[in-house]
């Protein structure tokens, strides 16, 4: 038995393609199982089965969903109701709704039904990345196939007029988050608004919408099926459910796998990847959720919880669940640096402390990386950081800062050595240095 | 009303206000860059924020948040100061060090803020980005490496001036403000955009590196460049004027001021009559005081009072324009008119030559009729008060005349005075019922319709059109005669109009043309056809430039510009307004209304005053309403059968007599920046055209 989840329990049956995405393999796997049902035991029963499983947003803030459905107008008002749904995975290190999408689509079509049916909503809109053309050719073709069964648009057999709908991104990161992506949306730039308004109130067309991840919206359907008391079975209370875990870096096996919440890290990484390169005791740094969060140390990674308030309780965050693992030839600096150059090339330029902070913390960082600054730096860059963070629009320039502070948390010494060589006329060398492309 | 404590102090407040508001009504600055009032909200620049509880624990940008009961405001906690510091920081680390160079030097809110709430050095040691410049046309300056990203004036442009011109184009530090195009940016109003940027990155092209600001004297004055009087603020140092601002007036232009009357203050310096001129064997020549006038106290002396006519022009103070009538009215004459545009208006109630809903009345407006009236050219700044309202979604609006783009939508019912009769015959156009329906209706008759020769007849069907739409009822007047020239309603009032069987300025010319018109005397007028004055007639030009009147002048009697003397000026609301002096006329040149009582002497029927403040007194007790400074009677009561005369009217669609809205006057004529105007606009304006 690898793991904790058994197959049994496994919401997405087909992760890995080895079955037919097609609407008829997709319904012998439980897609479209009792939806009707569902659908006539009332949206506050749905609300609350959502409520109850303990569902927490799956695309990297981990809010209630069930809480976040029921922020929608009570009453449906002058102005119809909207669920956008967030397929955007720009996040590094993430690829679990590629997944979903071309593997599982009609899992996720039936969950768009049912959220939408929950808040009152006729219309979906999913925002799938520009550059996944394949998923969204699968989804298209899916969608197809959904309206001809009649299981979605007008006069569906389920009693609930829903129309879906798929728009395709440009390659920004910043769509991905909820109120640049409906700005975008919108055909309009894809610059985040402020919140308040919150989009349950004010949101796509200044209507009630709300923005949910492509994993949080797919697994609502095996949930009602199966039972809010059994989704909320798994993983620590507060952290309950499955998640789908996205490893990457220096693994044997790189792999999407779909898991319990709660599970050790360090089982996911032997178990399920094969283990650390080299042995557990090459390990060096690992980021758990996505290059948004801090890392942790190897000496953390032995009792971190792959959930959201173990990972919190360490001063990182479950995110996504992409975990980076970074091993001992890792130039820590390097790739901070170069996680720096990401935030820098994807701020949407808005606000003052992303469009120029993050440009000067890429900067300071590349320099850093040689080995060419003061020590005084570091005590600037950290201030800097915190300039940055909670100060801007939108969540990118904590995610900006975030890394960084990471990084000096744990591995300040490597910093100050390097410094410390490089001005004594010994440089730094880690294998090839890559210089970003700008 | 909610209550709110700002620093521990409470403090009550209307709903909807947001938390920077409420901040400023209990005395705390909040400094910002990307907030104005005018403007939409953005919240992008993050320099005003500040902490409030309840809520997150970062501070909030108190620009956008809306400020609600039992809130504490907190604007001076370290969070708070760390905060602007920090945004302070950011913006100036690719900030360029240009103050030196920097028009914006003086009057800067970037050198303020950074003073009142920035840290005292950098610690910034890379590479500063740099941005290439961009052309905006011949009146906006741009060094975009200064631009801090605000997008005020985007907003502005899109917002305010109605033209989607400007843009931000690239992401993150890349991010740069530009017209995309490099075109002109094709908008009246696009002087305001340097006003609101706040920092040098749009600034006055013609005013680069003349001056700064600290050395200027600032003189409160009135607008003469049209017809609304807007409220202006002179800088001058010495004895030019470096450049014109405007000054708030929510009831006319509220901080905004046309491109006409801010740049047109270079012409101050040119073509300026400085020294009387007598004409002789055809040629003009330089002469003293005492010889001009004794030369046109002569010719005065010897002609009949049926031969003299006198027309005033469209820049005139109302003192002068009193002298002068004044004078020849003493002297027997009849022939005298201040309607250069040919407009038959004079007659009547007062309030059938007034905009009588007011300007700052059309934002109640929910139903508007333009009637030969292009107010993009005539008065861009009460196009703008439509265009505010018309934003709102408050009023719909209706256009007889040139289909011409005026920033916003309307309904084109047709193109002249059928499209009028239409409206009121048995099969109306929609509009009809819009009007019907309306709370507040209003109609602008405008000098498309009055300078044409069926003008009164036009008025009588307008203001029948005002009867059968109940425009003017108990508390509301919505009948409007939007006016072009500044001198036009005080000329009106104290009745600048011809006498019982004189002629109006048409009359005069032709008159002149076949011989009869012995002096025509005119008083700053160049509007009107010169190449058609008769040889025999002796033309006298009183004004401050040489233009049409100048040149076909046998003497030329020196005056002063609006900016070099204290007049009166009643704008097209009837409002009463007082311009004042900020520098001395040039050279010889005196005050108009001196010259008038200096050349009454010579003739020898003196005019019985020897002061302006005499004068003033005259005026105002001749005529009344000149004493009612600053007011306008909005809602007056207007007998709509006595306005204008029973007559034929012509089918001929109405066109606006403005050409060239850049070049209507011999001030705005004289400058170059003017000229730059007219040439780049209209070619910005074809090339969209072409690119359509």
């Amino acid at each position: 038995m690898v793991g904790i989840l058994e197959d049994k329990d496994r919401i997405f049956t087909n992760l890995y393609g080895f079955h037919d995405w097609g609407l008829e393999a997709a319904k012998k796997r439980g897609a479209w199982n009792a939806t009707a049902d569902m659908l006539s035991a009332g949206r506050l029963w749905v609300i609350d089965q959502i409520k109850n499983s303990g569902l927490r947003g799956r695309g990297g803030a981990g809010f209630g969903t069930g809480l976040k459905w029921s922020f929608m107008p009570k009453e449906v008002g002058e102005r119809p109701h909207y669920l956008v749904v967030n397929a955007d995975e720009s996040e590094p290190g993430t690829c679990k709704d590629r997944e979903i999408m071309r593997h599982d689509p009609h899992l996720f079509i039936e969950g768009c039904l049912i959220a939408s049916f929950a808040m009152q909503a006729h219309a979906c809109y999913i925002y799938i990345r520009g550059e996944y053309v394949r998923e969204r050719e699968v989804m298209e073709a899916a969608i197809k196939q959904a309206y001809e069964a009649k299981l979605v648009g007008k006069d569906n057999i389920h009693g609930w007029d829903f129309d879906i709908y798929i728009h395709h991104g440009a390659g920004a990161y910043i769509c991905g988050e909820e109120t640049a992506l409906l700005e975008s949306l919108e055909g309009k730039k894809g610059q985040p608004r402020l919140k308040p308004p919150f989009p349950a109130g004010a949101g796509l067309y200044g209507c009630p919408t709300t923005v949910n991840n492509v994993e949080s919206i797919a697994v609502v359907g095996t949930i009602l099926r199966r039972g809010a008391g059994w989704f909320a079975g798994f993983g620590r209370p507060n952290n309950t459910g499955t998640k789908l875990m996205c490893i990457s870096g220096h693994v044997e096996r790189p792999c999407n796998v779909e898991e319990v919440m709660s599970i050790p890290l360090k089982q996911v990484l032997e178990e399920h990847c094969g283990g650390v390169r080299g042995g557990w005791g090459n390990l060096k740094a690992v980021i758990p959720g996505g290059s948004s969060v801090p890392m942790i140390t190897a000496e953390q990674c032995e009792t971190a919880l792959l959930d959201f308030d173990s990972l919190r309780e360490l001063r990182s965050g479950l995110g996504t669940a992409a975990v980076i693992v970074m091993d001992k030839s890792t130039d820590l600096v390097r790739a901070i640096a170069r996680i720096s150059y990401f935030y820098k090339h994807e701020s949407c330029g808005q606000c003052t402390p992303c469009r120029e902070g993050t440009g000067w913390m890429w900067r300071v960082m590349e320099r850093m990386a040689k080995g060419d600054a003061d020590p005084k730096e570091i005590d600037l860059l950290i201030e800097v950081t915190t300039q940055v963070e909670g100060h801007t629009i939108c969540a990118l320039g904590d995610a900006a800062a975030w890394p960084i502070q990471g990084l000096f948390r744990h591995f300040r010494h490597e910093v100050e050595e390097r410094i410390a060589n490089y001005r004594s006329g010994k440089p730094h060398v880690q294998g090839a240095t890559l210089v970003a492309a700008e | 009303m909610p209550k709110a404590k700002v620093n521990g102090v409470e403090i009550e407040f209307d709903p909807g206000l947001t938390v920077l508001q409420v901040a400023e009504m209990a005395g705390e600055e909040i400094p910002r860059f990307c907030y104005h009032e005018r403007l939409s909200i953005a919240g992008n620049c993050r320099m005003c924020l500040v902490e409030v509880k309840p809520g997150p624990p970062k501070p909030q940008a108190s620009c956008a948040l809306p400020a609600a009961e039992g809130q504490e405001i907190f604007t001076n906690t370290p969070m708070v100061k760390k905060a602007r510091e920090g945004v302070m920081e950011f913006l100036l680390i690719n900030h360029p060090l240009d103050c030196p160079i920097c028009d914006q030097g003086g009057e800067c809110d970037l050198q303020d803020e950074t003073m009142g709430y920035g840290r005292d050095a950098s610690r910034y040691r890379e590479n500063k980005r740099a941005v290439e410049e961009k052309f905006m046309g011949p009146v906006i300056k741009t060094v975009m490496t200064r631009c801090i990203q605000c997008t005020r004036c985007i907003r502005f442009s899109t917002e305010i001036a109605g033209v989607s011109e400007i843009g931000m184009i690239s992401r993150g530090e890349d991010a740069e403000i530009t017209t995309y195009l490099e075109q002109a940016v094709t908008s009246e109003m696009s002087g305001n955009l340097a006003d609101i940027c706040p920092v040098g990155a749009l600034t006055h092209k013609a005013w680069a590196f003349n001056y700064r600001p600290w050395e200027l004297k600032k003189t409160e004055s009135i607008d003469v460049m049209d017809a609304l009087g807007a409220a202006i603020r002179v800088d001058a140092r010495g004895a030019e004027v470096m450049r014109v601002l405007p000054r708030v007036n929510e009831a006319i232009n509220e901080e905004w001021i046309d491109d006409k009357t801010r740049y047109a203050c270079d012409g101050l310096m040119r073509q300026r009559l400085d020294t009387p001129y007598v004409r002789e064997n055809g040629k003009l020549r330089a002469a003293t005081w005492g010889e001009a006038l004794e030369t046109v106290a002569a010719k005065l002396k010897k002609a009949k009072a049926e031969k003299i006519g006198v027309i005033a022009g469209d820049l005139q103070d109302a003192e002068s324009m009193k002298a002068t009538m004044d004078f020849f009215t003493g002297l027997g004459v009849k022939n005298i008119d201040c309607r250069q545009d040919g407009s038959k208006l004079g007659h009547g109630p007062r309030e059938s030559w007034l905009f009588n809903t007011s300007i700052l009345g059309l934002e109640n407006c929910d139903a508007l009729l333009l009637i030969g009236a292009n107010p993009r050219k005539e008065a861009a700044l009460v196009n703008a008060r439509i265009r505010k309202t018309w934003l709102w979604d408050k009023l719909q609006v209706g256009v007889i005349g040139e289909a011409a783009d005026l920033n916003y939508r309307y309904e084109h019912l047709g193109a002249g005075a059928d499209s009028l009769k239409d409206l009121l015959g048995k099969k109306p156009h929609s509009f009809a019922k819009v009007l019907k329906d309306a709370k507040n209706p209003a109609i602008i008759v405008g000098p498309g319709a009055l300078s044409r020769t069926d003008g009164a007849a036009l008025l009588k069907l307008a203001a029948d059109a005002a009867k059968a739409f109940g425009v003017v009822r108990e508390g509301w007047n919505g009948f409007n005669v939007l006016h072009t020239a500044a001198s036009r309603v005080a000329g009106l009032d104290m009745g600048f109009v011809p006498g019982e069987g004189g002629l109006d300025v048409n009359g005069m010319i032709d008159a002149s043309h076949a011989g009869d018109l012995d002096v025509l005397f005119l008083l700053g007028a160049d509007e009107i056809d010169t190449a058609r004055i008769g040889k025999k007639t002796f033309v006298v030009y009183l004004g401050s430039h040489g233009d049409a009147g100048a040149s076909a002048a046998d003497v030329i009697l020196p005056g002063a510009a609006y900016t070099e003397k204290t007049g009166i000026y009643v704008n097209t609301e009837g409002r009463v307004q007082i311009a004042n002096r900020a520098i001395f006329p040039k050279g010889e040149a005196k005050e108009d209304w001196a010259i008038l009582r200096a050349l009454s002497e010579h003739v020898g029927t003196k005019l019985p005053y020897d002061s302006l403040a005499d004068l003033r007194h005259k005026l105002m007790t001749d005529h009344p309403t000149f004493g009612q400074v600053d007011y306008v009677a909005t809602g007056a009561p207007l007998d709509l059968s006595a306005v204008g005369e029973a007559g034929e009217v012509d089918a001929a669609p109405f066109v606006s007599p403005v050409g060239d809205f850049y070049l209507t006057n011999p001030i705005a004529r004289a400058s170059v920046t003017m000229a730059d105007c007219s040439r780049s606009v209209a070619a910005a304006r074809a090339g969209a055209m072409a690119a359509e």
